[in-house]
């Protein structure tokens, strides 16, 4: 018997809910200070409308819905998936009335693109954008990117009981520190340090490519927010082929890998011990990732020979392959470059790539690799098991952060949410090929918005059918919170109808 | 006599190459990259908007130039640079540039970068800073919600202090 939920539960979830806007609210001040900074004046009056507008509904929620009680696991879920569509309606409300977005639907496009740090974007004349604006979108990938919800977490959710439902929910199974507000504590600690010192860093590079040095340092500040959190917006138009630099790329393919490890694994560097990032089974299936998707990109450029030397083919196809497989979507190419003279074999490589994606516990979207790795110690062990004398006794380790005894229960979650994710790519390619785009394409497209990676081969525009929009809207929010709280909000859907 | 004739092919070649953009027709950014094979390596003459940085490189400049549609890198002289005053930002259009020269499919120069390294740029308009008026309509809706949320928080700050005190 599914029960109706009861005025409790709306009580909590809405209270739950309306401070993590009114946290969104308070967060867009710092654009608005940006754009007062550079003299902005009809920009910053955008963020003060959309501050004043997240702070009412954030306050009646908060005031309507107030209670003390701690949440359970439905409500945590509920406020999870709840807190996104939230962020997302209110994140694009600065965006929509810059006027560089056509409509409320591409602006709440590139809002959950920016959240679910995807990287597509319906921006027009993006290259006129203030900084305020621009600020935006990469700010928004870098709370995205830690997690909307860790933002409550270590600043007003209370209970640590409530506070670890959040954190799960939001597609992050694992703690870093014990205490779950710590461990928030922990991921945004990392974040600000490296902020600082590649904002330092690309800042510098900028100015001894040319860049004026405010536009320096606010590029700086903007890719790495974006590289870092794997998202894969950029200042201007041209994204990464703006600056002409390989210093610049190669510095950014830095930041995209830091991005796509495990906070788990940048804890264990803090605090001395190195040797556990090459024993890690997620680092172990990175490299073997990332070698064998890089040969067959590389296999596939080969073939069809648009690039007129080996470096140059190389350059290209790891830096693409780099950016896919840690689902950021940085481009040094143009979008139709990939359909025109990439050739069938590169793209499925960069296709396997970003439907893997990176670590656990990181900002990556994709499969991601502790789950790759468990099934292939999990078909290992099987393989054994057919191989070895029957009374034989097959066990199957694997090393992630401690020794772990192979269990079938943890083989069943990899899987469950491999095929959870194979099913969202599938079904964005086949909305895409119902509206008349072909299949490698349509696939590309998918990939690249359930996986939040970012990568257009041409079909996000702003002329694309609003149902497409809506799918790859609805792609890259399941995706980034890996399908539980989307699963529990529609199962609440379900039980507000049938429950008794 | 070797040298006269090599004046003579070299003015010829020149009056060409002139004729050749003058009377060329601009080619859009996105014709280049969806027809980038048949243009690669040609003489090409693409008009837009200088945006973003001009970027010193030693005796050459990188600037990237969008004519609407998508912006592309161009490489040019440093001399040939100096016509650009203003270049497209929130604050400022750009000065509006024609640009004669090779377009690269990938660029072996500029590590495979599809680009154009220009021979000629002439400014076709200049630029100029634009004016960031106050938009009354915003000012408005802002003074309005301002009320809104103030009455809100005070309603909020009685019915807290309500809720304390029992």
């Amino acid at each position: 018997m599914i029960l109706k939920p009861q005025l409790q539960d709306l009580k909590n979830i809405g209270y739950y809910t309306g401070k993590i806007i009114i946290g969104i609210g308070l967060t867009m001040l710092v654009p608005m200070v940006i754009g007062l900074l550079f003299a902005e004046i009809n920009p910053a009056l955008d963020f003060l409308i959309a501050t004043e507008i997240t702070l009412t509904l954030g306050l009646i929620l908060t005031r309507v819905c107030f209670t003390e009680k701690d949440l359970n696991w439905m409500q945590g879920m509920l406020v999870v998936s709840l807190s996104w569509v939230a962020a997302t309606l209110v994140g694009a409300i600065p965006l929509y009335l810059s006027g560089h977005w056509n409509s409320y639907l591409d602006a709440c496009f590139d809002a959950m693109s920016g959240f679910s740090t995807t990287g597509l974007t319906l921006v027009q004349d993006l290259d006129h954008l203030s900084y305020a604006h621009n600020l935006w979108r990469h700010l928004i990938m870098f709370i995205g990117g830690q997690g909307i919800v860790i933002i409550a977490i270590s600043s007003f959710v209370k209970g640590i009981s409530g506070a670890f439902k959040l954190y799960v929910g939001e597609g992050r199974d694992e703690r870093v520190l014990p205490n779950v507000i710590n461990t928030s504590r922990f991921i945004w600690l990392v974040s600000i340090v490296y902020l600082i010192l590649s904002t330092l860093v690309l800042g510098i590079v900028g100015i001894a490519n040319g860049m004026k040095p405010v536009n320096a340092f606010f590029h700086g500040a903007c890719v790495f927010m974006a590289a870092f959190d794997t998202g894969g917006f950029a200042p201007q138009s041209q994204n990464i082929l703006y600056y002409h630099s390989l210093l610049f790329e190669v510095i950014t393919i830095v930041i995209m890998l830091l991005g796509a490890m495990n906070f788990n694994l940048h804890y264990r560097i803090w605090t001395g011990d190195r040797r556990e990032i090459w024993k890690n089974i997620e680092t172990r299936t990175l490299c073997i990732t990332i070698a064998l998707t890089f040969l067959i990109v590389l296999i596939g450029l080969n073939e069809v020979g648009s690039y007129p030397r080996a470096v140059i083919m190389f350059r290209k196809g790891f830096y693409q392959l780099i950016s896919s497989h840690t689902t950021t979507g940085y481009m040094t190419i143009y979008a139709r470059q990939f359909i025109d003279e990439w050739g069938n074999l590169a793209l499925v490589g960069l296709i396997c790539a970003m439907a893997l994606g990176g670590g656990t516990c990181s900002t990556t979207g994709g499969i991601k690799m502790l789950r790759l790795g468990v099934i292939a110690k999990a078909l290992i062990q099987d393989l054994k098991r057919i191989i070895l004398p029957e009374r034989a006794i097959v066990e199957q380790k694997l090393h992630h952060l401690k020794e772990i005894f192979l269990e079938d229960k943890q083989v069943r979650a990899a899987l469950l949410i491999t095929v959870s994710y194979l099913t969202l790519y599938g079904i964005g390619t086949l909305v895409g090929m119902l509206y008349g785009y072909p299949f490698l394409e349509s696939l590309f497209e998918s990939t690249s918005a359930a996986a939040n990676v970012g990568f257009s081969c041409g079909i996000t525009t702003p002329g694309m059918p609003a149902g497409l929009k809506l799918t790859y809207i609805v792609q890259m929010w399941t995706g980034r919170l890996e399908f539980m709280s989307v699963f529990t909000l529609i199962g609440f859907f379900i039980a507000v109808i049938k429950g008794k | 006599m070797k040298r006269g004739i090599s004046h003579q092919l070299s003015a010829t070649s020149l009056i060409f190459f002139c004729g050749a953009v003058c009377y060329a027709q601009h080619i859009s950014s996105t014709e280049l990259i969806n027809k980038a094979k048949e243009y690669d390596g040609k003489t090409v003459v693409y008009v837009g908007e200088a945006i973003g940085d001009v970027m010193v490189r030693g005796d050459s400049v990188w600037v990237n130039v969008n004519d609407g549609e998508n912006a592309l890198g161009v490489w040019l002289n440093k001399e040939l640079a100096r016509e650009i005053q203003f270049t497209g930002s929130y604050h400022a259009n750009g000065d509006r540039l024609e640009i004669a020269g090779v377009f690269n499919r990938n660029c072996i120069q500029h590590g495979g970068d599809m680009d154009i390294h220009a021979q000629e740029i002439r400014k076709i308009s200049p630029g100029k800073p634009v004016k960031d008026e106050i938009d009354t309509g915003k000012r408005n809706f802002t003074f309005i919600l301002l009320g809104i949320l103030c009455l809100l928080l005070i309603f909020a700050r009685r019915r807290g202090s309500r809720i304390a005190i029992s």
